[in-house]
């Protein structure tokens, strides 16, 4: 039987946070992420190899998460925006002020491209009993984020596995 | 600055790999500027990759340390440096054990587990990647790329259900 409250039971396999990205897909940020871990391949930095082998400029599988990150700050926003809200959302129900990723999955369907839209949806897929580690006691959750763009191809799916905690009682 | 492999003719092709079969390491030493610049390039905000007093004083952790978005970008970069351009990602799944602070010299590592070809038709590899630092295990990555499988075979032009990630 679980022991989880009712207001988290009712979240697995929910759709929630349904969110467009907060600007379009853009080479400025292909070229800081390549220049981040010094990725030389030419599909980002050369057209005409780009055309050739992606039929034109596509961004850097892994980057998928970048395009739904929200800015800091921007009008109108009072507090600092987060993304993978539904993670805080957890954090906050039971009480656990700390959190770490420990396991990540991605899944690369169409390839993303500078221009495109994405939308995301996330999705709580479990939640543990209490646990303890080395870092305090506390839970773990898997969140699945989908991410379809504007002609809703699915381009990939994200399962992240979170652990929030509260410190000093491993 | 490391040595980067990747140049427009490297191309390993599916039918010349085989289980067991080695890619070539990585060394990189971490500085605090490659844990701030990959969390920034991430969109990643969070204060435990670029303030070392929250790190240290609210994560518990020793210094700031390199996000899951910034690692996932090291481990593409690790294997499309080997496969070149025509490798395409399918899927990659890795479990962070400890973290990468600055001042480590992270390494990775990859062997190729299988190679497999899907009912599409297309070229699969499945490599096990390690990320270490002093020979201890932080980071374990399992990727799964697809390879041309001829030479006019390009796993990019693969759609719908003739991509099976």
């Amino acid at each position: 039987m679980s022991d989880l409250p009712p207001e988290v039971e009712k979240l697995i396999d929910q759709v929630q946070y349904e969110e467009a990205g907060e600007f379009p897909v853009e080479r400025g940020y292909i070229y800081t992420s390549c220049s981040s871990t010094e990725n030389g391949n030419p599909l980002f930095w050369d057209d005409a190899i780009a055309q050739e082998i992606t039929d034109g400029p596509i961004a850097p599988p892994t980057m998928i998460s970048v395009w739904f990150r929200p800015h800091q700050w921007s009008p109108g926003r009072t507090e600092p925006a987060v993304p993978l809200q539904s993670h805080f959302d957890l954090k906050e129900i039971f009480e656990l002020p700390e959190a770490v990723m420990t396991d990540n999955t991605i899944v690369f369907h169409e390839p993303v491209r500078p221009g495109d839209r994405l939308r995301t949806r996330q999705i709580l897929r479990s939640v543990s009993a209490p646990k303890t580690t080395k870092l305090g006691t506390g839970r773990f959750w898997v969140i699945e984020v989908e991410y379809l763009n504007q002609r809703d191809d699915l381009v990939g799916v994200e399962s992240y596995t979170g652990f929030g905690y509260r410190r000093g009682e491993a | 600055m490391s040595p980067t492999s990747s140049t427009p003719t490297t191309k390993v092709m599916f039918g010349d790999l085989h289980a067991g079969d080695a890619l070539p390491e990585l060394a990189y030493p971490v500085t605090a500027t490659t844990i701030v610049l990959g969390a920034l390039a991430a969109r990643d905000w969070r204060p435990m990759h670029h303030d070392y007093d929250f790190a240290v004083h609210r994560n518990g952790t020793r210094d700031i340390f390199m996000n899951t978005p910034n690692q996932a970008a090291w481990f593409e970069r690790f294997l499309t440096d080997w496969s070149g351009p025509t490798g395409r990602l399918g899927r990659m799944k890795f479990r962070m054990k400890g973290s990468v602070f600055p001042g480590d010299t992270m390494v990775l590592t990859g062997v190729v587990e299988q190679v497999e070809t899907d009912d599409a038709g297309c070229g699969w590899a499945t490599v096990l990647v390690r990320l270490t630092v002093d020979g201890d295990l932080k980071t374990d990555c399992t990727a799964r790329i697809a390879l041309p499988t001829t030479d006019a075979d390009n796993p990019w032009t693969r759609r719908g259900d003739q991509w099976k990630p």
